[in-house]
């Protein structure tokens, strides 16, 4: 024992403050950063290449940039030229679609935002009535709207069609027809029957085997010539087509995943009950399945939204596409750096979006088991 | 149900743009009213968006020259923007009417690919870019040069076969896409950038400053590019091949935008012949007599595009050199069109 005489009383001692340098901010560098030699190198390294690559990238796309003008001269050239995605932003966001008509896009945009948004509220009651109207009413409505020639609407050609909306249109018809049709070819490839079976595997491994570039090449070089002269199917539908059934080819994989994750108890469990094989799917197997896969489900609608770039090779401008068809006009050459960067940023925006609203379906649909 | 009906004819519509088959292009065209052509993807000069986003450059003024002399309205034309491997699927499979899209004129593609080059629009070939600090004046001066080109290409081949002609010793540095030879150049890693010279004019701007760099006088290659056609239809040939020699005639006769109304009443025969107040070479291609008329006063003469699109004073400031008229010491020789 010292000769410390005891302040406090048995049981009666207060809490004491951490000491200083275990907390706030001083405790969590040296927890995280400074914790062995090993990280004190690698927390110097990191710092080294930070100081490298940070400052000069917002040198040139913040402080030395030209954000306001209308026309080449107004570029200074010694940071990014934003001037260049503002004069044709236009044509970035709708392709050449006519400017007396992009209210129509817009208005298709708007109508999505406003019916989806009762999804996210908890206490909506009609949200099976509402998804039905999303995945069967919305499209052809948006399909009315986007192609006209009804309803005293002027009829704009898909030729027109480009930009960022057009990456939208083949990246979400693919996205919602993937789903239904790859859990449709899972259960078929686990299914009894040798005849379905046999095809949905067929089907499966074709569209798998081959890459999506062969898929859109094959669709706007090769099918040509096998109609018959004369008749010639749009070339935006074909594509449209080959991305779709190529991208549930893929789903399908994702959700066999699943369907093998959940127990043959619980398949056995449900007929003990009595329930038919729809019954079965639809109430016990596939919300559990589905709930397993929700970031391979996200994964291949992430890779489908940017593999949609690919259809620049068949002449197709999308997001992408536009941004290097405009570069190529006489009075605008140069500016391809300030575009690629504009096109990295939209594509981040869509994706990490998707990424976030996985994340937090997975957790709000954990049931803990 | 009828509105289902209606839903799908919708789609079918859309779905299928069918034009009647085994007719003549040109009744064909007539039929659906506007002239189908396919571009490039965008080509600064030949085919590349306008500032409203509309086609123009110098292969897009053919199609309208050729919409202008078919149907009386330059105007109507449907593009198709094509890949360069794309392109003659979509010629063969009727896709397109004609492809405007700097195609060069080859042995193979004018006979085994079943296609037809109308003539040549413009007169490409390849040449060197090099920076104004190294004080060459020819390319006959770049013994022992570091050279940039794209790999694979023919290209890499032209500069082979040239150095080698002239016995100079080179170093070939090259690279699989045109951004990383231009970033290559740029950096310095290479005296001398060569590829087509059109090419070279407008991979100028990707440079961190375009005006220290000048392109030298040589072309080492033939790369004429020309307007195609499908084997078969010898009508819409002769319709092609006409237009183009029309826009050149009537740069020949002095007949442009501005005075071709003045130049109907004139006495010389040539330009009564070419404009259709006298003669029958409209009707005999199946046209209006006043299908050149047409095409000058909407499009205007070859030079007038040339100027527009990739002239000195475009940003590509192309000068005229072998694409001048043969009596201003160019190629462009229009036949007699009488």
């Amino acid at each position: 024992m010292s000769d410390q005489k005891p302040t406090h009383k048995l049981g009666e001692h207060p809490d004491w403050a951490p000491p200083s340098i275990t907390i706030g901010a001083v405790g969590w560098v040296r927890a995280n950063m400074l914790s062995s030699p090993l990280n004190i190198f690698l927390t110097l390294l990191c710092g080294y290449l930070i100081y490298l690559s940070v400052p000069p990238v917002v040198q040139w796309a913040f402080l030395d940039a030209d954000w306001f003008g209308t026309n080449r001269d107004d570029c200074s050239r010694e940071g990014a030229c934003w001037i260049y995605i503002g004069f044709w932003f236009k044509q970035i966001m709708y392709g050449r679609y006519p400017d007396t008509e992009v209210w129509r896009i817009n208005f298709a945009y708007a109508l999505l935002v406003v019916a989806a948004i009762p999804l996210f509220v908890p206490s909506f009651r009609w949200k099976g009535w509402l998804s039905v109207f999303l995945l069967i009413g919305y499209p052809i409505i948006a399909f009315y709207l986007f192609v006209g020639g009804s309803f005293g609407m002027e009829h704009v050609e898909t030729p027109l069609w480009g930009g960022l909306f057009l990456t939208l249109v083949i990246s979400v018809l693919g996205i919602v027809a993937s789903l239904p049709i790859g859990i449709v070819l899972a259960l078929g490839r686990r299914s009894d029957m040798p005849v379905v079976k046999a095809i949905c595997i067929g089907f499966i491994e074709f569209w798998r085997g081959i890459p999506l570039i062969t898929v859109l090449f094959m669709s706007s070089v090769m099918f040509p010539l096998f109609l018959p002269e004369g008749m010639h199917f749009d070339k935006l539908i074909r594509a449209l087509i080959g991305v779709m059934l190529f991208s549930a080819a893929y789903m399908a994989e994702v959700v066999r995943g699943g369907l093998q994750a959940i127990p043959k108890g619980q398949t056995e469990a449900a007929e003990a009950l009595g329930l038919s094989y729809w019954k079965t799917m639809n109430l016990v197997i596939m919300p559990q399945a589905l709930k397993l896969v929700i970031p391979g489900i996200v994964n291949t609608f992430i890779g489908l939204f940017k593999d949609t770039t690919l259809v620049l090779i068949i002449g197709l401008f999308d997001l992408l596409g536009m941004i290097q068809l405009v570069g190529t006009n006489p009075d605008w050459l140069g500016f391809h750096i300030e575009g690629y960067v504009f096109a990295a940023f939209v594509f981040w925006c869509f994706c990490f979006s998707m990424s976030r609203y996985s994340q937090h379906l997975e957790k709000k649909l954990h049931t803990g088991h | 149900m009828r509105k289902s009906v209606k839903i799908l004819s919708a789609i079918a519509a859309a779905a299928f743009v069918s034009s009647a088959a085994n007719a003549g292009t040109l009744d064909d065209v007539k039929a659906k009213g506007f002239v189908q052509c396919g571009v490039s993807q965008g080509l600064p000069g030949f085919s590349n968006p306008d500032a409203n986003g509309n086609w123009t450059g110098i292969d897009v003024d053919l199609c309208r020259a050729v919409a202008a002399a078919t149907l009386g309205d330059a105007s109507k034309v449907k593009y198709s923007p094509l890949s360069a491997k794309e392109r003659f699927t979509a010629l063969q499979s009727g896709e397109v009417d004609v492809l405007s899209r700097n195609t060069t004129w080859t042995a193979t593609r004018d006979t085994a690919l079943g296609l037809n080059f109308a003539g040549v629009n413009y007169f490409d070939g390849q040449g060197f870019m090099v920076r104004k600090s190294l004080g060459v004046k020819n390319a006959l001066e770049l013994g022992g040069a570091s050279v940039c080109t794209n790999l694979g290409t023919t290209t890499e081949l032209n500069v082979a076969d040239y150095f080698r002609a002239n016995k100079l010793e080179y170093k070939l540095v090259a690279f699989e896409k045109a951004d990383e030879v231009v970033a290559a150049y740029d950096a310095g890693r290479c005296d001398v950038y060569t590829t087509d010279r059109s090419g070279l004019a407008a991979q100028r701007f990707k440079l961190g400053k375009p005006d220290d760099h000048m392109v030298l006088p040589e072309v080492i290659s033939k790369e004429p590019l020309g307007p195609v056609v499908r084997h078969g239809d010898d009508q819409w040939f002769d319709i092609v091949k006409w237009t183009l020699y029309a826009m050149l005639e009537s740069e020949e006769m002095g007949i442009n935008m501005g005075n071709v109304d003045k130049m109907k009443g004139s006495d010389n025969p040539g330009i009564k012949r070419i404009l259709g107040v006298e003669g029958d070479v409209g009707k005999n291609l199946g046209l209006q007599p006043n299908w050149a008329y047409n095409i000058v006063k909407q499009v205007g003469n070859y030079g007038e595009s040339y100027d527009r699109n990739v002239g000195p004073d475009t940003p590509l400031m192309l000068a005229r050199g072998v694409n001048n008229l043969w009596n201003n010491g160019g190629l462009m020789y229009p036949m007699p069109a009488r």
